[in-house]
């Protein structure tokens, strides 16, 4: 490998950007993997390449390809699949490409009522033609201008690609990032279709969870909110009655946000062996109250078990109106 | 065109719920035929993944039957069922299926009689709200 360069190409479909900030957090590290790597693409965000140049490149050209976000325009699903032809392996990298993500949440809502919102009940919207984006338009008669059709539903992108591994985190942190490219580099990859994590809950790598601690683990016998104000520092956040997603969610991140005192939101991704994250949430955090009325007390459940992970999910979407 | 009938799945308890379908035949009460039953250790052996799973592939309606709260074989496997019960049925209803279409009952092995009239009852409910729209996912 030592004389060949290990060709890279980064796609950013339905995504923020921060999965892209996670890959140049490497820094200095990025430094001393840079010479054997060659970013061949990695648009639209930071490299001069545009779309039509990753397109010329002959089909298994790339050795790895990341893509970050989820599928919501025909632009994203066009690219993914430029992608899959062009790259050896394709990662689905972060909670939006892996599971959906926090734009997954849309799909508890049509496309027409995303639009009515966005272009016409806002305060702040100034639309009095009523006009809305369309995939195709004749301007002058003679210029025919195009945009990217916006689909009805999210997606993740292994639902229009194959996806060879996943990674999970919004962002990813960007030790696992490194720790992805050097297992690509020394060619130690899992099998097909994995994530790639080390394996552990969250609660595994919880400084708090009451097994490190030598406490004793307790029912939980009240409901809270961060809002309700803030946690014990040291204590177990699901003993304290607060929604911490630990006990399902992939532990790569070291537990960064209950070390800050906030509870899991679940953007890990599924630890092993779960396959619908907020189904397998509802299982562990329902047993562990005291009673049913807690379960009552629990705001907004859908959105809470699947803030990464809607479009993943085994329903996907939300049936229809009721 | 043959007249649409629901496709009913039922996860019955080993001891309780299974045990009263079973009396329910021995009795010889009538209940629906398109009642498809699954036998499990215990109520709170139904991960939320199951009821979902079913209507992905296909069923109407999905009906758990476990012991009486105190009956439970494993002592306290019916209190986990009614709260993981509980919760999945609010996601169910926010994700858009309709709050009849799942059900929680206790019912005893004494108590044939009363399983063939629950099925009776959530077969006629579950047909007047017609097929499920469950579909494939996104």
């Amino acid at each position: 490998m030592a004389d060949k360069k290990l060709r890279l190409a980064v796609l950013m479909a339905g995504a923020c950007g921060g999965c892209d900030m996670a890959i140049v957090d490497i820094s200095e590290t990025l430094v001393d993997v840079l010479p054997s790597l060659e970013v061949v693409f990695w648009a639209p965000t930071v490299a001069d390449v545009k779309y039509k140049d990753l397109e010329a490149m002959p089909d298994k050209s790339v050795d790895v390809g990341l893509i970050s976000g989820m599928i919501r325009l025909s632009e994203h699903e066009h690219m993914s699949k430029v992608m899959r032809a062009k790259c050896n392996v394709v990662v689905a990298y972060g909670a939006c490409a892996s599971m959906g993500g926090i734009p997954g949440m849309a799909n508890m809502h049509t496309k027409e009522d995303i639009f009515q919102t966005a272009y016409f009940d806002t305060f702040s919207t100034d639309n009095p033609d009523g006009i809305t984006p369309q995939p195709s338009y004749l301007m002058d008669g003679k210029y025919d201008l195009t945009l990217p059709e916006f689909y009805p539903y999210v997606r993740p992108i292994q639902s229009v690609i194959d996806v060879d591994y996943f990674i999970g985190g919004c962002p990813p942190h960007h030790s696992v990032v490194l720790n992805a490219l050097v297992a690509i580099l020394k060619g130690e990859l899992p099998p097909k279709g994995s994530w790639i994590t080390n394996g552990k809950a969250v609660c595994d790598v919880c400084p708090r969870n009451p097994r490190n601690t030598d406490e004793k683990r307790e029912i939980v016998k009240e409901v809270r909110r961060t809002i309700d104000g803030d946690p014990d520092e040291n204590k177990c956040l699901l003993q304290q009655g607060y929604m911490c997603l630990g006990p399902i969610t992939q532990g790569d991140c070291g537990a960064l946000c209950t070390k800050v005192n906030i509870p899991c939101a679940g953007c890990g991704g599924p630890i092993p062996g779960v396959k619908d994250f907020g189904l397998r949430a509802i299982s562990a955090i329902a047993s562990i109250l005291d009673n049913e009325e807690l379960v009552n007390q629990i705001p907004s459940p859908v959105k809470l078990f699947y803030r990464y992970s809607l479009p993943s999910s085994l329903l996907g979407k939300k049936v229809k109106k009721v | 065109m043959s007249e649409w009938t629901p496709n009913l799945i039922v996860f019955a308890c080993n001891w309780c719920t299974y045990q009263g379908a079973d009396l329910a035949g021995s009795l010889r009460y009538d209940y629906p035929s398109n009642v498809k039953i699954i036998r499990v250790p215990c109520s709170g052996r139904v991960e939320p993944e199951f009821v979902v799973e079913a209507f992905k592939k296909g069923a109407d309606g999905v009906f758990i039957g476990g012991c009486h709260p105190g009956d439970c074989h494993y002592k306290e496997g019916n209190y986990k069922a009614i709260r993981r019960f509980d919760l999945l049925k609010r996601i169910l209803i926010d994700m858009g299926i309709e709050k009849e279409r799942f059900q929680l009952e206790w019912i005893s092995g004494s108590e044939g009689k009363r399983f063939a009239e629950a099925m009776n009852a959530f077969e006629k409910n579950v047909r007047e709200l017609g097929p499920c729209k469950v579909k494939e996912g996104v």
